[in-house]
């Protein structure tokens, strides 16, 4: 029995593909309508997944377990605020000093700066005044995830005697030296002049702009030679997992003790991890999402009428066809089988092509932010569940409809 | 035990406030194998019955036994079981599925007999191949002169193997010629054992049954044995048609 209705319900979508076909106009636009709500959903839900992937690729910035204490938060598209972050007081030298000694249970507490932003130069070339350069402490190179391909890092003798040295991001490397290793060579900076000792690992670039093209030289050094009032970044590692909510804590309470935070009142700085700069992009995006989700509503809603005012017609056309298909012993349930069958395949058609299109689309953001694509699969299922539940309820009426004709008068219908 | 055994059937159709009689108490015995004429001017009733008698309707009063089944307490899908299995309509208008070629219209019974699509298609293949219609089994309906669409009607009719034919003026959209050949493949399928039901207006038409039942006013005026039964030869349709005699379980 189960073997007769599976193959009766085949039958009925063959059917359907035949009269679907035989529309080939009225299908199409029929279909067309589906195909812009769930283009609409699909591209945007494509689009911000590529960023959010290209973000969290980004926020391997900060190293495994790692936090970073700033004023300015990840992520802001509200200018109102600027004004509030941009008063808070800054991180100097002397804060991370102290975070050391009372974040007790931190692996690893680092400093960056950028300092300034120059020309660079070296025998063989010279750069646009465009390089930035960042100062950073010893512990920089674990919390910031820098990996170092040729020569060494910083020592904390570098840092603490101020040595004229440098590391080199591996764009402004392959600029300043395009033939062999830059070790051991000058590079000047702000008319500075500083041995280079080492060359970054490519990292790659993050929304459409290079994360290799910098110039990197001890925290001690950019001190001496700018003052001790450089603005800092601060970086907190913790060593594994298990004991980071406590780092964190820790850390922060001594943050808020040394900026003299009261209690109860709220932190005058930011804590940005790598999930904490995702889960942002994630709360500014849902704005997006939901727009997203809204116009693809009412385009899905606006389709599904389409879908039943021509299935209402077809119905009324093949008044006939319906009439014979009763008196040769198709029961009402098949009758309203094959018009749903043929709702939801208009529905399914127009999402199948929604979701290819839409995707395509998504992703041609992946050549702006020179990232890698993403074929999101969740939602291609969503889109192609939403088509047929759109055929389903859409097309039942006039399903209904056409099995509930009289066969007599549907065999009389002219 | 008859075929159909019909009792005080009567049906009535409310139209408005008042109340049409269409049928008003017919009784009937069919036994299987007979070739039978309904005739009667329109309005007489005789649709009513034909439709009473394809299960497509139901009475408002009265016993059909069909094969030994009470029809008339039967709901929508066991009706709807009963055309599929025991019916084969063949209708004035040939009431063929415009978009779909001979073949398939021929198999659509089979589909919602539930048959698996290889034993579809050779029975349906087979029915056409016994109405003359081996050469035309992807054709249309519109590629089709009108006596090769009344076959593929029957083709259609015949291919569930049902205990009756039930015929509604199924010479009425053919021209005379046309119209004697399918008499003529109605009388060869009788001779094989078919229970073929004709509903007609033409007195021609009728002559061609072995028992002829007038309906006057929704009550049987006169059922009689027809004495000079008219007969298409198989040499006369041989000769108008062309077609090999069918051989039709």
């Amino acid at each position: 029995m189960t073997m007769t209705r599976s193959r009766e319900i085949l039958e009925m979508i063959r059917m359907a593909f035949t009269a679907v076909r035989s529309h080939v106009l009225r299908s199409s636009l029929t279909i067309l309508g589906v195909f812009v709500g769930v283009f609409s959903i699909i591209a945007v839900m494509t689009g911000i997944r590529v960023l959010q992937n290209n973000l969290e690729t980004a926020m391997s910035g900060l190293g495994a377990n790692t936090f970073q204490f700033q004023r300015f938060p990840a992520i802001s598209f509200d200018d109102g605020d600027f004004e509030k972050y941009r008063r808070r007081k800054r991180f100097f030298v002397a804060d991370m000093k102290r975070l050391r000694e009372k974040a007790t249970f931190a692996q690893a507490i680092s400093a960056n700066s950028q300092f300034g932003v120059g020309e660079a130069s070296s025998r063989y070339g010279r750069t646009n005044p465009n390089i930035p350069g960042m100062a950073i402490t010893s512990e920089g190179f674990s919390t910031q995830n820098w990996t170092v391909g040729d020569g060494r890092a910083f020592s904390e003798t570098d840092d603490d005697s101020g040595r004229r040295v440098c590391i080199l991001g591996a764009d402004l490397a392959d600029k300043l030296f395009p033939r062999g290793s830059p070790v051991g060579e000058t590079v000047k900076f702000q008319g500075v002049p500083y041995n280079v000792i080492g060359v970054l690992v490519r990292r790659g670039s993050l929304f459409g702009q290079s994360r290799d093209n910098f110039i990197a030289v001890p925290l001690g050094t950019a001190l001496r030679l700018y003052g001790q009032n450089l603005s800092l970044a601060i970086q907190v590692q913790a060593a594994d997992r298990a004991t980071y909510n406590e780092v964190m804590e820790q850390a922060r309470g001594a943050m808020r003790a040394l900026r003299r935070v009261e209690p109860g009142e709220d932190d005058d700085f930011e804590v940005v991890s790598n999930e904490s700069a995702v889960g942002q992009f994630r709360s500014l995006t849902s704005a997006i999402r939901l727009g997203a989700a809204a116009i693809s509503s009412i385009a899905l809603i606006a389709a599904g009428i389409g879908i039943m005012n021509i299935m209402l017609v077809s119905v009324t056309e093949r008044t006939r066809e319906i009439g014979i298909r009763r008196a040769i012993g198709a029961r009402k349930r098949s009758v309203m089988i094959q018009f749903v069958a043929e709702a939801v395949l208009l529905s399914e058609v127009g999402g199948v092509l929604g979701v290819i299109v839409g995707i395509l689309f998504g992703n041609l953001l992946c050549f702006l932010v020179s990232a890698p694509p993403v074929i999101p699969l969740d939602w291609a299922g969503i889109g192609l569940g939403i088509c047929s539940a759109v055929g389903i309820v859409f097309g039942t009426y006039p399903a209904w409809k056409a099995a509930n004709l009289d066969p007599i008068d549907s065999l009389r219908y002219e | 035990m008859p075929l159909i055994q019909i009792e005080n059937l009567a049906r009535r159709y409310v139209m408005g406030s008042e109340t049409v009689h269409a049928l008003r108490g017919v009784s009937l015995s069919i036994e299987r194998g007979e070739y039978l004429a309904i005739m009667g001017p329109s309005g007489s009733g005789k649709s009513t019955l034909m439709n009473l008698l394809g299960c497509l309707d139901t009475p408002s009063e009265g016993v059909y036994q069909l094969n030994g089944k009470n029809v008339a307490k039967m709901g929508d899908n066991e009706l709807a079981d009963i055309r599929n299995r025991e019916i084969g309509f063949v209708f004035q208008s040939f009431n063929l599925l415009a978009r779909s070629d001979a073949l398939h219209n021929v198999e659509l019974p089979l589909i919602y007999a539930g048959l698996p699509p290889k034993e579809r298609r050779e029975r349906a293949r087979t029915a056409l191949v016994n109405v003359g219609l081996g050469e035309r089994l992807h054709h249309r309906p519109n590629e089709l002169s009108g006596g090769q669409r009344q076959r593929v009607a029957i083709a259609r009719a015949l291919v569930n193997r049902p205990s009756i034919i039930l015929a509604d003026e199924p010479t009425g959209n053919l021209d005379s010629k046309t119209g004697v050949e399918i008499l003529g493949l109605f009388e060869e399928l009788s001779r094989r054992g078919n229970t073929i039901i004709v509903v007609t207006h033409e007195e021609d038409v009728a002559q061609h049954a072995r028992r002829v039942i007038r309906i006057r006013d929704g009550l049987i005026a006169a059922d009689e044995i027809n004495r000079d039964q008219r007969a298409v030869t198989g040499g006369a349709a041989a000769a108008a048609g062309g077609f090999a005699p069918p051989i039709i379980a």
